[in-house]
């Protein structure tokens, strides 16, 4: 399934990177500790994550994550979506949270 | 004449938590930071709880009439829940910084029996009140917003001990944001420089200082760590700080 799929199907709103929604979704990743993502998240993971600093962009540069989705409606800095509009990561936000998330996640496709 | 001929060498500790910090020994008290901070031959040492000021000042007044030169400041809990250390040049900026602080830390009573007491003293170790408000906890102020408002207040943010797993800016953001123009950056007495510059290369363009972060008065930093500074003075200091580039 493609991000753009997913984000129509949970009704996720595209915050920035609009060029990456054709990426290709292989997994979910969730975790904060941005460090930790670094190290662990898998290319083409969906990451969900409530850091909105302007270094998730570049982890997820870094990780080739295929998204990153914002739960709970939290504000994203000016900057991050500055920065992923430039690298064309999509940025997704929903009301839900995390693991609400992930059910939607799992009920759409299977990993 | 060489410029540098007048140069001393200063010995400080940035990072001491009182016993407003409710992870600190009861035994944090203005008099006993500072004579032990005499004893162990320190000249600058800065008092640095968890989101308040409220202890500072004792602290000053205690060592008003002591060689040794207390800094006021805080360690903020970001959002990110990363610690920074916030310094200030006068009690007047730090205490406006912790009006912002106290606006954005969560209401959350302080519970004695989990998290410690965080006491209130006067200059004679009296305790004077207590901070019913738990002040170990993320405010809702981003990294960047800390930044932005310690520098309009004349103050200097420096990473705490960027190399911790936890409420460290490189576990917590991945990476130290270059957007934000630290000079200074603390690592703590656990790991050498070196270890830092190896495991975290990107550290080198940094000044990086190492304090005790003490939370028990032994804690506090044997005279190691200096500054090469003309006087000993809360202005040279911070002169010194924005050099540092």
């Amino acid at each position: 399934m493609k991000v753009k799929e997913l984000a129509e199907k949970l009704n996720l709103k595209v915050a920035a990177g609009e060029q990456g929604l054709d990426k290709e979704i292989t997994g979910v990743y969730i975790c904060d500790l941005l460090s930790w993502v670094m190290s662990h998240a898998q290319k083409g993971n969906v990451w969900i994550t409530v850091q909105t600093n302007i270094n998730v962009v570049a982890v997820a540069v870094l990780t080739e994550v295929s998204c990153i989705i914002i739960p709970e409606n939290i504000e994203i800095d000016a900057k991050t979506i500055e920065k992923a509009n430039t690298e064309g990561i999509a940025v997704l936000a929903s009301s839900f949270n995390s693991y609400e998330i992930a059910c939607g996640i799992n009920n759409e496709c299977k990993f | 004449m060489n410029a540098n001929s007048n140069l001393i060498r200063y010995f400080f500790d940035l990072h001491i938590h009182t016993s407003l910090s409710p992870c600190a020994s009861d035994d944090m008290t203005p008099n006993n930071i500072v004579n032990m901070a005499l004893l162990k031959g320190l000249d600058f040492i800065a008092v640095t709880d968890h989101n308040s000021v409220g202890n500072v000042e004792a602290v000053m007044k205690c060592a008003s009439d002591k060689d040794i030169v207390v800094i006021p400041g805080m360690e903020i809990e970001s959002s990110e829940e990363v610690h920074l250390l916030c310094l200030f040049k006068t009690m007047e900026s730090a205490a406006q910084m912790e009006l912002f602080v106290k606006k954005h830390l969560p209401d959350i009573k302080n519970r004695p029996d989990i998290f410690g007491e965080q006491i209130l003293y006067d200059e004679a170790d009296n305790i004077i009140g207590y901070n019913e408000n738990l002040l170990i906890t993320a405010t809702s102020l981003s990294v960047n917003r800390i930044k932005e408002l310690a520098d309009s207040l004349g103050g200097i943010v420096i990473p705490s001990h960027v190399d911790r797993d936890s409420f460290s800016i490189i576990s917590n953001l991945g990476f130290i944001p270059e957007d934000l123009d630290f000079n200074i950056i603390e690592i703590s007495k656990s790991i050498s420089r070196d270890d830092v510059y190896h495991k975290f290369p990107y550290t080198k363009k940094y000044k990086v200082i190492s304090n005790s972060d003490a939370h028990e008065l032994y804690q506090i930093s044997e005279p190691e760590e200096y500054f090469e500074l003309s006087e000993k003075t809360v202005d040279c200091l911070f002169d010194h700080f924005r050099k540092i580039k």
